[in-house]
């Protein structure tokens, strides 16, 4: 399954409903911490840990309200992205559009083509994509502005849809939309940088 | 679903949309587009399968491992909740 298409979204076939006592938040929330900090640690820089605390205090106030167990632990994540989006807005006073100079026609693609920084591979593409490991992507979404960097780990790594994530960001679909597409060049520009300044590059060709 | 008497795209266009066309977020005339211009364009041909890997990449990052000391703070707090 690709990201973008919502197909993690669940239908209300079978809702259970347990009793939303403190004992069943903690266990959810136990369930649920190694996602919600992984998230946490993609959104922010600035104390990932805090905002899965405020989401968990947010969830635990709201927790009567959740209708299926099934849902949970999205409706944690989406929470999570809450706090996440007002945190924002109180420090940038309104999402504002950066500019990604050059990256609409940025093709990552072509630039490996045309430098070829393993001239003796026959899966050039691939041995780039995994010489990045985990935290090196992680590292590479933080580059990105906050505005393009939120709706990419949402779309593509958490699987909700396009619609969820206008809805989660509080912006029209358009917008959200414009913002992935950018989102997702200037990350392909982003990793050619990144990948030249940490030496993934083994045969030279940094950029 | 394309116009017989439209042009084919060139690669730029092509390009452009590529992501959108791997997530499945081009309208179905833009599909269309999009398939006749594979057909006869090995370049974006291997440009679509690389932006699948790129994708397969960041979505396998959802279950990301995280720092043992944080998950430990954080299990604190929810005991004391």
């Amino acid at each position: 399954m690709t990201a973008c298409d919502g197909g993690r979204k669940g239908g209300a076939t079978s809702v259970g409903r347990t009793a939303r006592t403190k004992d069943a938040f903690q266990a959810l929330a136990r369930a649920e911490l190694s996602r919600l900090l992984a998230l946490a640690r993609r959104l922010t820089r600035d104390g990932p840990e805090d905002l899965v605390q405020e989401a968990l205090l947010r969830g635990y106030l709201a927790y009567a309200s959740l209708d299926a167990d099934e849902a949970a632990g999205r409706w944690l994540r989406v929470i999570l992205v809450n706090v996440h989006r007002d945190r924002e807005r109180k420090r940038a006073r309104g999402a504002e559009e950066v500019p990604v100079a050059d990256a609409e026609e940025f093709s990552l693609y072509r630039v490996l083509v045309e430098e070829d920084p393993f001239p003796y591979s026959d899966t050039l593409h691939l041995d780039f994509l995994h010489s990045f490991t985990r935290e090196d992507v992680r590292q590479v979404l933080l580059r990105l502005p906050e505005i393009y960097r939120t709706p990419l780990v949402l779309c593509h790594m958490e699987g909700f849809s396009t619609k969820e994530v206008a809805r989660m960001c509080g912006a029209p679909l358009g917008t959200v939309l414009a913002r992935l597409h950018r989102g997702r060049k200037a990350f392909e520009r982003e990793m050619w940088t990144y990948a030249g300044e940490m030496g993934l590059l083994k045969h030279g060709s940094a950029p | 679903m394309t116009d017989p008497r439209a042009p084919m795209i060139p690669c730029d266009v092509a390009v452009r949309q590529l992501w959108e066309y791997v997530a499945n977020a081009v309208t179905p005339a833009d599909h269309a587009r999009i398939d006749e211009h594979l057909a006869i364009c090995r370049q974006c041909c291997g440009e679509v399968e690389f932006l699948r890997h790129l994708c397969e990449l960041l979505a396998v990052q959802g279950t990301d491992h995280v720092p043992p000391e944080a998950m430990r703070r954080l299990d604190q707090f929810v005991e004391e909740l």
